[in-house]
């Protein structure tokens, strides 16, 4: 129940009902699609980049309560940050959501995320919407796909 | 000595599903702390030691190649391979042991049909019929086809139950409809499609009709000739047998007729290089060296299943079915996808805002294996709009505690989800 309890913490329950930038923008300098089909997660994301920063950050779509979570906290904690930044971001929570680090040094609430790395099955819902957003940073047109 | 005809409830009563239980030593574990609810059968199902030991003693005792060597060895792998075939014939009483064609399985099966007989007899404009429920491997293998001919693909509509609209899907049926595709029983949904009536509507018109029967095959008898199908395909690995084999039945005739699907040792009678000389039925479509030794391993499992009788599996996986039916549908908020009035063995559910994945983490930590996503059957979630399921698929072993810690499971749900 522990582990359970490390992996639904509140705050990820709280943004899977109430997401944060949840909806489309329309003004999107970048977008893309991320897609899991093994459980039908579907997000697409949205960002408007102004002089190399994410000045804007949306995303819509549906799935389970890991990945809607982490695609609503990774767009707070986003908004504002260069290119650089966000690559820098996804890398170390990749390394959280895998358990390949131990911290949660320059996280922020992302920290919250750490209860994945016991469940080896979720990393790909934690990590669909970094992966999305990867995508839309770097110009590819083709959903990404978990698989 | 008495030679009273035993009733239902006595037949049922012989069904010890406890003792069963032992047969398979992968139930007897435990899963994060807990005894292992394993109610994923619709993916897979267990081996039984019969079956497990079959492969054993092939490989320490008997292993050769079939059909070819005068050896002692051979003669014994031949004769075990043999014999398995017999007991799939014996399995859906197909009315000779040439029609059944050992595959890997209901895909290879059905791509078979699609690429043998689909390509000499679906030309441009005709169209080859499906239902709105069918499993992705019983969707493909025709769209494929119907993109190399030209030819269309129409499915055939269900209702909010998940059953099959029989008056739609007959109206389907016409003078270009070459081939009818359709599943015995949804792994998504539960629902038994109506088999005699949907094969003697397509042949009063002429159509052959084949049968995905994967989840039909070890949930019910099956009695080809009495369906009148033409093809019916089965995938060992959902009825007890190992992975990786299956077999597909088709009418002798049909089979004869048909162009062979691969090309390679074992389906040649002779060979030069100007021509060659097909072999006879059923080696014609059983190219190269066979899967031997899980066939081996599907003959005891066929074994096994005859000795406890699928006549007595059948009521006891509906007795299961309609407790945990029940039993879901008192938790608030939960609501059962597939309510067809003919249904076995599958409970496909969803519960609300909650995802299915997180409801399949969640039993997983209470020891509840099921299924969770849209099952290869993308179709059937889009007809009710929904991204995916839960399922609890039910196999011969499984018992009404199990059903009760499901449901403890489901509840667990709701108190980490709130």
């Amino acid at each position: 129940m522990s582990e359970l309890r490390e992996l639904y913490q509140e705050t990820i329950l709280e943004h899977s009902r109430k997401p944060r930038n949840f909806g489309e923008l329309p003004s999107a300098s970048h977008k893309a699609e991320g897609y899991n089909p093994l459980c039908g997660d579907h997000y697409t994301i949205f960002v408007n980049l102004k002089d190399g920063a994410i000045d804007d950050i949306r995303f819509n779509g549906a799935g389970c309560a890991i990945s809607k979570a982490s695609a609503s906290m990774m767009t707070q904690s986003l908004k504002g940050k260069t290119e650089s930044e966000a690559e820098e971001i996804f890398s170390r929570f990749h390394d959280l959501v895998t358990g390949q680090q131990n911290g949660t040094d320059n996280l922020g609430k992302l920290a919250v995320f750490a209860g994945v790395s016991e469940f080896p099955l979720r990393v790909k819902c934690a990590a669909l919407a970094w992966h999305a957003l990867r995508a839309a940073l770097r110009g590819d047109q083709q959903a990404i796909s978990t698989e | 000595m008495s030679t009273a005809v035993k009733t239902p409830q006595q037949l049922h009563t012989e069904f010890d599903v406890y003792r069963i239980r032992e047969d398979f030593p992968v139930l007897a574990q435990q899963v994060h702390g807990k005894p292992l609810v394993y109610l994923d059968n619709a993916a897979t199902t267990q081996k039984p030691l019969a079956v497990i030991d079959a492969i054993s003693h092939y490989y320490r005792c008997d292993n050769s190649n079939i059909h070819r060597g005068v050896h002692a060895l051979s003669e014994r792998a031949t004769e075990a391979y043999e014999n398995a075939r017999g007991a799939a014939q014996g399995f859906i009483n197909a009315a000779d042991r040439k029609e059944i064609i050992f595959l890997r399985g209901t895909t290879e099966a059905i791509n078979l049909v699609a690429q043998t007989y689909g390509r000499e007899h679906v030309g441009a404009g005709d169209e080859v019929l499906i239902t709105a429920m069918e499993h992705h491997s019983n969707i493909v293998p025709w769209q494929i086809l119907c993109k190399q001919k030209g030819a269309k693909l129409r499915v055939a509509p269900i209702n909010d139950r998940g059953e099959l609209v029989l008056e739609e899907f007959e109206k389907l049926l016409g003078p270009k409809t070459k081939l009818v595709a359709v599943s015995h029983l949804s792994n998504a949904l539960g629902t038994i499609n109506p088999i005699k009536q949907i094969t003697r509507m397509a042949h009063e018109r002429g159509i052959p009709v084949l049968v995905d029967g994967a989840q039909a095959a070890p949930r019910m008898p099956v009695d080809v000739q009495d369906l009148d199908c033409d093809f019916y395909a089965v995938s060992g690995h959902k009825m007890y047998a190992p992975t990786g084999i299956g077999f597909l039945y088709g009418k002798a005739a049909l089979l004869e007729a048909m162009p062979p699907y691969q090309g390679g040792g074992d389906m040649i009678a002779s060979v030069t290089f100007d021509k060659t000389v097909y072999n006879r039925l059923p080696y014609k479509f059983e190219a190269g060296t066979p899967n031997i030794a899980d066939t081996i391993g599907l003959g005891a499992a066929i074994e096994y299943l005859n000795q406890l009788g699928l006549e007595n599996i059948e009521p006891h996986e509906a007795e299961l079915l309609a407790y945990a039916t029940a039993e879901v549908q008192k938790i608030p908020g939960v609501e059962v996808v597939g309510t067809a009035r003919e249904k076995a063995g599958v409970l496909s559910f969803v519960m609300g805002e909650i995802h299915p994945h997180d409801i399949g983490t969640i039993l997983d930590s209470e020891g509840v294996a099921v299924r969770t996503g849209h099952h290869c059957a993308q179709p059937v979630m889009q007809r009710y709009g929904i991204p995916a399921t839960v399922r609890a698929s039910f196999g011969l072993y499984n018992t009404r505690e199990e059903v009760d810690a499901l449901v403890r499971g489901i509840r667990k749900v709701k108190e980490v989800m709130g």
